[in-house]
């Protein structure tokens, strides 16, 4: 890894920011999220007026508007930050106190800066071209205002998250975007599974919430502020431990919300969502968030070299595991989420290598949001065409039947695998790069990782495309409306073209003054590496196509597969992993705790309620209502008292 | 003599109590609609009361001050802080939810409608006592008095086992209430040896307390305060009223009157004993944080529905205890914050739940399945509620839970973790509860379930409306709390620990 003097230098440039308070355009953004919460607000509360009224004829249309206009606010505030000066590119504003004890201060504060910008088009503008897909995937759902009432929810909750100037309003945001895809994911309600896939989202997520709390807690009690910039600012004083801490704290949030190994296990299961969900909530956008908190907590994670490994590591893993998962699967949309899971560990991993990772962090998070978008939105148009079947081995030959589907698709396709001179191309190119010239084995993951892409994503396009048709019968396939396909022309443009961003450079010096820069020297000239990675990707496609594209799909999956198609298939154990380590000895301790309360706890009441009652039970039988009795007893009494007296007396 | 705004409210529902009480039993109506007049003039004067706050002023307001016991020093006084005022207000809002929701619940009970009413009203009254009393013998006299409806509602109103739950309520309670007792009278004795003897507040804080007396009295009523809360050993008796008692029952029981428990902690464990409530800590946070988790793997494993909230509750009251005996502002100020808010989306849970009951015919958990397609609104206003206990950031609940994890923290970072472990198991319970009810296919046995009626809308509607609001505007509450969370911290005398890493010399003012 990189020795620690690039650590001082890249801290000293975050304290060159100095942000400047809102003014003009910049004191309406909290538009941008504002229209949103309004929308979804009127829609969710118009759920319960009744059905059949006007929201539920035009709810979709509004709330589509709401994220087009919310873009437009965005895209109005972009341009007019390319106008500001360098250093006036980091803008404040405050809205309200949120809450106030003592030295316990959190503003409710938009922080609007380069970094935020090129979220804020990213999460409105592939959001705003979901919307108006879902218009024509969503059509016949009786519930459809309701979807679009929790699209406008996650939008804004998004926004609050790209825009908090405080890590609590950040984790508003956060907590926001997890109920959005809790609900979302578990839409179709009625189905056991998606109710089962959309609660076991949120826990994990709240594992990984654990971290990004304490993290904020640990920041209030070191700094006394919980400001992203005071922190950023304050952590230069704070001891290599006090760094370290935040920054394992930050990244175990950030695992979970970005299905990043350990806390992975929830992706998977969330594709029981609706199809414009997965696209847009859980692979373009919300799982993006933990890459985001990285990068966004620079200033932390460039003191702390621990730290930096850790989600080096992390990212390493992840990508491999995704890629592993991603070649196992049948069904489409587990593919994509794999792969997903993949690309964000290429995230990751490209924001553990410091400055010299950030840019190319957020490069190829803003191409995977096209291109995957892009892909997700076309494995929607194909389940529309296919009777909602997702198995790929059901698929076959569609390229002629949804001949926008396939071209877009294949753009896509393109893009991720990494061809020369579409956006993953670029984008891929350069976190291999970085890695390579920080750490020879994240270079290689990465590496290995993209020669698996090339090879997975050439399974799920031979199959679903080309070779025999292996439709159900009664199965019809047929390209889906425009109102679909438009969208992924849109998209498929941008996977095409996301790659002039990098123009000159243009990206790393735009976020250069956020992210701080650097570049590592590679040992070789860097057109020997991306020879190497072209030669891997085109390896991988290769041997996809032996292995699928000249053979003929076998109908059902085999069962006699190697042990690694095993694991994959069973997502690597994963939930195994969880059932025994977690739910298993949690079932077992929460029982046994109810046991403990009631016959423990509550029988030791109880025996002593039994105690006194047994006691007084065998006091009433003196009481027998009997004179000779009492005489009895008052002669024992005196008796006792005399033998008493004289016992004292006498001694 | 200005205008003695907190006897009003006190005699408000008092006086109610008696003439809801008085209505022909043949008349059932009647005493419904006048139960509900009567508790949105309490309300109505509560709101005055808070109109006439000063919010820069200091100590008690609104003061008023009678001889009552001469001989004795005892008085009749009464005032409000902040803290108090939080909960008076909190009180105040819920009675008239719990009747609205709770309007058909006695009708066929063996004792009357009217009495159940009144029943609410005169705990209503004899809480808002507790809240404001500044003697502490009135404040003993009204706690304890305060046991007598609530014995009653449960008893009198409650399902198949409510003999044994109202019985083992009481029991508890007069268990505790006995060792504050012996406190109060050594507090006295204590008083009665330094001059003449005096039951007000502001007296008895000012008496020399040697170390060991203090820490013996303080136990006397941090124990009576313990079972009230209830914390974990002391709690058994919360799960069984709560299952027993009629859901609006259950509110006044779990989100106000339980209250008095985390109440007299910090006014009397903190206000009265300083040294002995900083000696303590360390236990008391302990016991704090196993309720939190204890509370929460309870809920998680109960298949009743009552139980289940009533364990959340549990937990909820242990987080509320860690603030408070965390003894940092934020920490104190989040746990008042947090049993206003508690209180509310406690009640929006138990409400919705009875509604839930009534409906299915079964409290069982596994006896629902899939009871959202056919009642969304019911299940859309169950999730928020749920939402709030498990306190998510944007509801009010969360801004109490982070302010007391914040506050806890920078006094004990290993407590602060542990009490933290709570939010999973928190989003466990809830989310277990609701996908086990609401969603998947319907049940057959389910179908007769409705949706709420407007009447049950109308109830739980203002809650999560508040909620929401304070979710994202908590600061006016805080800023009504924040006085005299300080002023209390203040007499225990400990600071609030300082930022650990010193501040970067330009941080001042860079964010404004």
């Amino acid at each position: 890894m990189t020795s620690l003097s690039t650590v001082v230098l890249a801290a000293s440039e975050h304290a060159d920011v100095v942000p400047v308070a809102a003014d003009g355009v910049f004191s309406w953004l909290w538009l941008v999220v504002a229209i949103p919460a309004v929308s979804a607000a009127i829609l969710l509360i118009g759920d319960g007026a009744g059905d059949h009224g006007p929201l539920d004829r035009f709810g979709h249309l509004l709330g589509t508007l709401a994220a087009i206009a919310s873009f437009v606010v965005g895209l109005v505030a972009f341009i007019a930050l390319l106008g500001q000066d360098v250093a006036e590119r980091a803008i404040t504003h405050d809205l309200w106190t949120w809450m106030q004890v003592g030295g316990f201060d959190v503003t409710m504060s938009v922080y609007y800066d380069q970094l935020a910008a090129l979220f804020v088009l990213l999460i409105t503008g592939v959001g705003s071209l979901i919307h108006v897909y879902s218009i024509g995937y969503m059509a016949d759902d009786p519930r459809k205002r309701r979807f679009f009432g929790f699209l406008n929810l996650f939008i804004a909750a998004m926004l609050v998250l790209v825009l908090a100037g405080d890590y609590l309003v950040l984790f508003l945001g956060w907590e926001g975007v997890g109920l959005a895809s809790y609900l979302l994911i578990g839409f179709w309600q009625e189905k056991r599974s998606a109710a089962v896939a959309a609660k076991k989202a949120f826990v994990v997520n709240r594992v990984g919430d654990l971290g990004l709390a304490l993290g904020i807690m640990l920041m209030f009690a070191q700094f006394g502020t919980t400001n992203i910039h005071d922190v950023g600012l304050n952590v230069a004083n704070a001891s290599q431990g006090v760094a370290t801490a935040l920054g394992l704290l930050l990244l175990l949030g950030a695992c979970g919300k970005s299905a990043q190994v350990p806390l992975q296990s929830w992706l998977l299961d969330a594709m029981e969502g609706p199809t414009p969900v997965s696209a847009l909530i859980h692979a373009a956008t919300m799982v993006t968030a933990g890459v985001y908190l990285v990068v966004r907590s620079a200033a932390i994670y460039d003191l702390s070299e621990v730290a930096r490994t850790a989600v080096v590591v992390v990212g390493a893993v992840t990508l491999l595991y995704g890629a592993w998962i991603g070649c196992a699967k049948d069904d489409i949309k587990k593919a994509l989420a794999g792969s997903t899971m993949s690309q964000i560990g290429y995230m990751m991993l490209a924001a553990g290598l410091g400055p010299a990772g950030y840019a190319f962090a957020i490069f190829h998070l803003i191409t995977h949001g096209f291109f995957k978008a892009n892909m997700f939105l076309g494995a929607g148009s194909v389940m529309h065409g296919m009777n909602d079947d997702v198995d790929m081995r059901h698929y076959g030959a569609l390229r002629t039947m949804m001949p926008v589907t396939f071209v877009t698709f294949a753009m896509g396709y393109l893009a991720i695998i990494g061809f020369p001179g579409f956006s993953g191309f670029f984008s891929k190119d350069k976190v291999i790069e970085a890695a390579f010239a920080t750490n020879f084995w994240a270079g290689l993951a990465a590496l290995v990782g993209a020669g698996v892409t090339a090879f997975y994503m050439t399974r799920v396009m031979i199959m679903t495309f080309f070779g025999e048709k292996r439709w159900r019968e009664g199965v019809h396939p047929h390209e889906s409306p425009k109102i679909m396909t438009v969208p992924l022309i849109v998209l498929a443009a941008l996977s095409v073209g996301g790659g002039a961003l990098l123009f000159s450079s243009w990206i790393v010096d735009w976020l250069a003054p956020v992210t701080g820069e650097e570049h590592h020297e590679l040992p070789v000239p860097p057109i020997v590496i991306t020879a190497i990675i072209v030669l891997v990707v085109a390896a991988g496609i290769a041997l996809a196509y032996v292995l699928f594209g000249r053979r003929a799909i076998p109908d059902t999956a085999p069962q006699k597969v190697s042990v690694f198609t095993r694991a994959g298939r069973a997502d690597l154990y994963g939930d195994a992993v969880n059932e025994a380590l977690f739910m298993r000895p949690g079932q077992y301790l929460t029982r046994s705790l109810v046991y403990v309360d009631g016959s423990g706890i509550d029988g030791a009441v109880n025996g002593t309620a039994e105690l006194v009652g047994d006691g007084a039970r065998g006091l009433r039988r003196l009481q027998t209502g009997f004179v000779r009795t009492y005489a009895a007893e008052i002669f024992g009494g005196a008796l006792v008292l005399v033998l008493a007296l004289l016992a004292v007396n006498l001694a | 003599m200005s205008f003695p705004w907190l006897t009003i409210l006190m005699v408000v529902p008092l006086v109610g109590a008696a003439v809801v009480a008085a209505l022909p039993r043949s008349r059932p109506e009647l005493a419904k609609w006048a139960a509900l007049v009567v508790s949105l003039v309490s309300l109505a004067v509560s709101l005055g009361v808070l109109s006439q706050y000063d919010l820069d002023g200091a100590g008690y307001q609104l003061a008023e001050q009678h001889e009552w016991i001469a001989a004795l020093g005892v008085h009749y006084a009464v005032g409000v802080d902040g803290i108090g005022l939080t909960l008076i207000l909190m009180t105040t809002i819920l009675v008239p939810i719990v009747i609205i929701a709770g309007w058909n619940d006695a009708d066929g009970a063996r004792w009357s409608v009217g009495t159940f009413f009144a029943l609410m009203l005169a705990l209503e009254g004899l809480v808002i006592g507790v809240f404001a009393a500044t003697d502490v013998f009135l404040f003993y006299v009204l706690f304890e008095a305060a046991l007598v409806p609530a014995y009653f509602l449960i008893g009198g109103y409650g399902g198949a086992r409510r003999s044994y739950a109202a019985l083992k309520f009481l029991m508890f309670s007069l268990a505790g209430g006995l060792l504050m007792l012996a406190s109060v009278i050594g507090m006295w004795a204590l008083s009665n040896s330094q001059g003449d003897p005096s039951f007000l507040l502001a007296d008895m804080k000012d008496l020399s307390i040697g170390t060991v007396e203090g820490r013996w009295l303080f136990m006397g009523f941090f124990i009576a305060f313990a079972v009230k809360a209830p914390m974990v050993p002391l709690h058994t008796w919360l799960p069984d009223a709560a299952s027993a008692a009629t859901p609006g029952t259950s509110v006044l029981l779990v989100s106000v009157l339980d209250k008095l428990g985390t109440f007299g902690m910090i006014r009397f464990c903190l206000g009265l004993f300083p040294e002995a409530s900083e000696w303590a800590s360390p236990v008391v946070i302990t016991l704090a944080v196993v309720s939190i988790l204890y509370g929460a793997l309870l809920a998680i494993g109960q298949d009743h529905l009552m139980r289940l909230i009533a364990f959340t509750s549990v937990s909820h009251f242990g987080f509320i205890v860690l603030g408070i005996f965390a003894l940092t502002t934020q920490s104190a100020s989040g746990a008042t914050f947090y049993m206003f808010n508690h209180g509310l989306s406690t009640a929006a849970l138990f409400l919705i739940a009875g509604f839930l009951i009534q409906r299915r015919g079964s409290a069982r958990i596994s006896d629902f399945g899939g009871v959202q397609k056919i009642a969304p609104i019911t299940a859309g206003l169950f999730l928020i509620a749920g939402l709030a206990s498990l306190s998510l950031p944007g509801l009010a609940t969360f801004v109490g839970e982070f302010l007391v994890l914040a506050g806890t923290f920078t006094r004990s970072p290993t407590a602060a973790v542990f009490a933290t472990l709570g939010i999973v198991l928190a989003a466990l319970y809830i989310l277990l509860m609701y996908q086990r009810t609401m969603t998947g296919p319907l049940r057959d046995d389910n179908r007769g379930v409705t949706d709420m009626v407007p009447r049950e809308i109308v109830a739980i509607a203002p809650v999560v409306v508040l909620l929401i609001g304070f979710g994202l505007f908590p600061q006016p509450i805080l800023d009504v709390i924040n006085p005299a969370v300080s002023d209390t911290l203040d007499h225990v005398q400990i600071g609030d620990p300082e930022p650990q890493t010193p501040s970067f010399p330009t941080a001042e003012g860079s964010s404004k």
